[in-house]
């Protein structure tokens, strides 16, 4: 890996500084950034550390519903939301295995935006709002294909705020080797409708499956998408699926998680 | 370089460092703590797994500029004050949770946290906290045996496979 200098400033306003610099990057838990630096994908000259800002630490109840701090560690939202968002609870406690778990951040899985992370599907069938230094930005206008988001230069997600859904869960279909969702649902029946949100299966990243939402927010059970079937002209196909076996599990997993979440 | 300051294994420790300074690197390399496995420098298979503030983390994805001044337990804390095997390294000899051994010390570690969250796992527990340790010898079988003995249940109707 290429050398760099390490800074790790106390307050947000000293990293929006810091990532200034010419070649600066932020790092969060660096489950992604560290092994992408060592094969040297990413070669930054200054890394600043965000994992030492207390004010984007901590879960808690506020406006707009559960307020997640940016830097929390998956281990954390899955103790902490446990009451309070169980599903996305249990999300957080599915990601990766517990070594990672405990410094892979929400912040920096949804700044990567990975196609086949966890986080962007709870984040945008929440219909929840990323709190950067600068602005809020709408789940629907955050996700903007594979690897990109609404994120400009030097921006950092500070905290994200999800509202509570009366009825959620995730389901995830496990790539066994990266632990990452080979395919995964989440679906969130709010008063004014039900979210479906696809990770893992489509090139373009996370994805809401309009045609399932219309059916569930007139009947929420898993039979009200017996007659429908996804798109697969648009799915990821590699040697672990086909698009056919992936737009089939979306299917199913959206039928499962409707049923897992009563 | 920047010299880096942690407490590893109950004792105040520095060494130089680069920004790029991995933690396995700075136990290895410059402590000499060298029970600390690199396996696969991917994060994938656990065998570097150390506790920072008490926690299991890959030591192989942390920079040792982040986790200055942390408190780091290494399998060279393991052992006993007198020297002996520790719970957890007895019942892996006892129950043959080992065979090159590569992978131990990551074992070991993340068994001791687990034990730590849940002191009496049942083995489907065991199996999926060890999901991040990879071993390429045992066959997990006496690796959960023994992290289930060290816990102090009855492990003998847990037959060999």
């Amino acid at each position: 890996m290429h050398n760099f200098d390490f800074v790790k400033p106390a307050t947000i306003a000293d990293a929006v500084k810091a990532l200034g610099a010419d070649g600066a990057q932020p790092l969060s838990g660096g489950q992604t950034l560290i092994p992408t630096m060592k094969q040297r994908l990413a070669a930054p000259t200054v890394l600043v550390s965000l994992t030492g800002i207390g004010e984007m630490k901590g879960v808690c109840m506020g406006d707009g519903g559960l307020h997640i701090g940016a830097a929390t560690s998956h281990a954390v939202v899955a103790q902490e939301a446990a009451s309070s968002y169980p599903a996305l609870a249990a999300l957080a406690g599915g990601i990766g295995d517990p070594a990672v778990r405990n410094k892979g951040t929400i912040g920096g899985s949804l700044a990567n935006n990975d196609p086949a992370a966890c986080y962007p599907s709870a984040v945008l069938a929440s219909g929840a709002t990323v709190v950067t230094n600068k602005r809020k930005i709408a789940a629907d206008d955050y996700f903007q294909g594979m690897f990109s988001t609404a994120l400009a230069e030097g921006e950092i997600i500070t905290s994200v705020i999800f509202p509570i859904p009366q009825k959620a869960a995730y389901v995830k279909f496990n790539q066994p080797a990266s632990r990452f969702a080979l395919t995964a649902v989440f679906v969130a029946k709010y008063a004014g409708g039900v979210r479906v949100a696809v990770t893992g299966a489509s090139a373009g990243g996370v994805f809401r499956w309009a045609e399932a939402e219309a059916a569930l927010s007139s009947n929420f059970s898993a039979s009200a998408i017996a007659g429908l079937s996804a798109d697969a002209s648009d799915m990821i196909g590699d040697l672990h699926g086909t698009q056919a076996y992936r737009a089939n599990l979306v299917k199913v997993l959206t039928g499962r998680a409707v049923t897992a979440a009563g | 370089m920047t010299k880096v300051t942690m407490t590893v294994n109950g004792k105040s420790v520095s060494a130089e460092t680069e920004g790029r300074t991995l933690l396995s690197a700075y136990l290895r390399d410059g402590l000499r703590l060298t029970g600390t496995h690199v396996g696969c420098d991917t994060s994938q298979c656990g065998a570097c797994v150390v506790h920072v503030d008490g926690k299991p983390v890959k030591s192989c994805t942390v920079f040792a500029q982040d986790v200055a001044g942390a408190d780091v337990r290494t399998i060279e804390g393991m052992a006993n004050a007198d020297g002996s095997l520790g719970v957890i390294q007895q019942a892996f000899q006892d129950h043959h949770g080992l065979q090159c051994g590569f992978c131990t010390p990551g074992m070991v570690m993340s068994a001791a946290a687990l034990l730590a969250e849940n002191p009496k796992p049942s083995e489907h527990e065991v199996r999926h906290y060890l999901d991040g340790n990879i071993c390429r010898c045992t066959g997990y079988h006496n690796i959960v045996k023994a992290v289930m003995a060290a816990s102090g249940q009855d492990v003998s109707a847990l037959a060999a496979e």
